[in-house]
């Protein structure tokens, strides 16, 4: 079944293109130490060297002797050396140059370094977000839409209130309510205001399988109910929850960086929304610093499209109306 | 419905603070230093510090105050009442978001309709795919690119702020100045916005399209245009309408951040200040304005639904 609904996205032109897009982000993250030239906030290169007179003495002993001798080792062991700790600051708020693909921030941090190291925080809290949200809206949704009666009355009532209640707003005040900054808090806010949408979608989806006549074959031979839910109605719901869960994850992956660039995320975690929140807070745009906050949101443009595109084949897969005529 | 969702959000209100681990208020209280006593009591009074009053009696005194208008002290701006501070805020953002969210959803209606009736056209697919493209920007990052490009670089709209400070309120001057300050967060805001009309449009005007009375329509040899706006369009934009509700709240949501990239002046730049400032008080009477705001605009949609539907007009009868 999933296999199938796989080969039908890969075959899609839409689709294809979409999950090329969301492949190349998610290589970039996994290798980020592979990719980036630096470390996410390195700022300065410490080199140990030794200096003046030493220094010359040193490397006329190395050159006349193996590196292992024992005349090498005697005199390193009765010559006071000096060293010297050489450091090199990287520039700060540097325009992009060989050194520094997409330049520098206000603490001499590499922005590409930091874009592919805060790939692995957006991409992975918008994902595990995403999940989040499919799995409390499914359960709810299946739990409302199957069960029907009381339960299906409390469930849709919650939901359909909550659906009204404006999400940025609300997440916005729990975040400054919790005293915890953290990617942790944010997955959960983010979740905890993200399920009534999708729980609405999968819960119509629901009933209308509830009541096809395979499922009532299969209720009418005496099935158990988890056999019914979980072998006859869910293998059918693979396709709108796998939309919502992309539509959720397009969402959470917004979220996550607007509440991040308002300050309500950990500034010290490096992600795309920390990078935008640092560029704002350091007058990024009034000092011209395009290569600092023009980056991280077309990476979030581009995962969002990702996700836009891959839905857009799930639906004309299921919707056959929506197709190329 | 609409009063039971308002209530939700009242109690939302008044319990998340109570619920929150790690008690918020105590952890604001320990780092202030200097503190007025009167600040103190506002702070105490709105998390109900240091009462002996039940939770349930605590609450009641919560709603009674909330409904007679009295929403405490604002923290950050002590000794302005949060009531005043909101009044500042309102009207611009009730002016710049209620304008963006008509003209988007108008132009954004108008695009979807044509990209459902072309939709073999170049154009229309173009659209499409811009406006999925579009939609997927964070709002306040396209905020900060038009900035960069027009304030910064080209220097034809403002930086910043709703209105210029040397004009005097009110005159000619000022009122340009407005709408000079307004246009980039305007621009931000439909464009964003747009998009998210334009594609429900677009699906629900393929979807009717293919109904068979539009085929009937169309061997009748009825004139195009009659059957594009009075055949399909009329009928495609009502879940449109009904889908008011949850697209609003995005809306919404997006204007909040514009707001804070251009810092102007509205309830998404002081709901900023409020969060950085921990003003409590002035938080929650933002998040309760703005709720009630959607809940207004939603019920507004069902009467539209009302007269543009006849089914559901019909049936209330």
């Amino acid at each position: 079944m999933i296999r199938d609904f796989l080969k039908t996205l890969v075959s899609n032109r839409k689709s294809l293109a979409g999950i090329c897009i969301l492949g190349f982000f998610v290589m970039a993250a996994v290798l980020a130490p592979l990719l980036a030239p630096y470390a996410p906030k390195e700022d300065k290169t410490v080199r140990i060297v030794p200096i003046g007179e030493a220094a010359k003495t040193e490397e006329r002993i190395a050159e006349e002797y193996p590196s292992d001798s024992e005349d090498l080792l005697t005199y390193r062991s009765t010559t006071v050396v000096e060293y010297q700790k050489r450091i090199t600051y990287m520039p700060l708020k540097a325009k992009p140059s060989p050194q520094h693909p997409l330049g520098t921030n206000q603490a001499g941090h590499d922005i590409l370094s930091q874009l592919l190291y805060g790939a692995r925080v957006s991409l992975s809290v918008g994902l595990a977000t995403g999940l989040f949200i499919t799995l409390i809206s499914l359960t709810l949704a299946l739990l409302s839409g199957y069960l029907g009666g009381v339960v299906d009355d409390v469930i849709s009532f919650v939901t359909n209130v909550m659906l009204v209640i404006p999400g940025l707003p609300l997440m916005i005040v729990i975040a400054a309510y919790v005293t915890m900054r953290g990617v942790m808090p944010i997955v959960l806010i983010l979740g905890l205001t993200g399920w009534p949408y999708p729980t609405r979608v999968l819960r119509s989806q629901v009933l209308t399988l509830k009541n096809r006549d395979f499922v009532r074959v299969s209720k009418a031979l005496g099935e158990r109910t988890p056999f019914v839910v979980f072998r006859e109605i869910l293998p059918n719901m693979i396709s709108i929850v796998m939309a919502e869960f992309f539509s959720a994850s397009m969402s959470a992956i917004l979220g996550e960086a607007t509440l991040e660039f308002i300050g309500l995320g950990n500034v010290a975690v490096v992600s795309w929304g920390t990078i935008l929140y640092w560029a704002q807070t350091n007058g990024a745009l009034l000092s011209g610093a395009w290569w600092w906050f023009l980056p991280p949101g077309l990476c979030i443009a581009l995962v969002g499209t990702s996700f836009v595109l891959i839905n857009f084949a799930i639906d004309e897969i299921s919707n056959p109306r929506l197709r190329k005529r | 419905m609409l009063l039971f969702t308002l209530f939700v959000a009242l109690s939302l209100n008044f319990f998340l603070p109570r619920l929150m681990p790690g008690d918020p208020a105590r952890a604001l209280l320990a780092k202030m230093d200097a503190i007025q006593p009167e600040q103190l009591e506002s702070i105490r009074a709105a998390f109900g510090l240091d009462t002996k009053d039940p939770l349930a009696l605590q609450y009641w005194h919560y709603l009674a105050n909330t409904f007679s208008g009295n929403l405490g002290v604002s923290f950050s701006r002590f000794p302005m009442p949060v009531a005043q501070v909101m009044r500042i805020a309102v009207p611009w953002t009730l002016g710049l978001m209620g304008l963006c969210t008509i003209i988007s959803f108008i132009l954004g209606t108008l695009i979807g309709v044509f990209a459902a009736w072309r939709r073999e056209t170049k154009l229309a697919s173009f659209s499409v795919g811009f406006f999925s493209f579009v939609r997927s920007f964070p709002y306040f990052w396209l905020g900060l690119v038009f900035v960069y490009f027009f304030s910064f670089r080209l220097r034809v709209f403002p930086i910043g702020g709703a209105y210029s400070v040397d004009a005097t309120r009110g005159s000619g001057s000022w009122w340009l100045s407005v709408l000079r300050h307004g246009a980039l967060p305007a621009l931000t805001i439909c464009v964003t916005s747009m998009g998210a009309w334009m594609l429900t449009m677009r699906n629900n005007m393929i979807n009717v399209l293919a109904e068979d009375y539009i085929t009937v329509a169309l061997a009748k040899g009825l004139p195009l245009r009659r059957i594009k706006s009075l055949y399909a369009a009329k009928n495609a934009i009502l879940p449109s309408v009904t889908g008011f509700a949850m697209s609003l709240g995005f809306v919404v949501g997006g204007g909040l951040v514009t707001e804070m990239v251009f810092s102007y002046p509205g309830v998404g730049y002081m709901l900023f200040q409020a969060v950085n400032a921990k003003d409590y008080p002035l938080m929650q009477a933002i998040f309760l304005f703005i709720a009630t705001a959607v809940l207004i605009a939603n019920f507004l949609a069902d009467i539209a639904i009302m007269f543009l539907d006849p089914r559901v007009r019909d049936g209330a009868k």
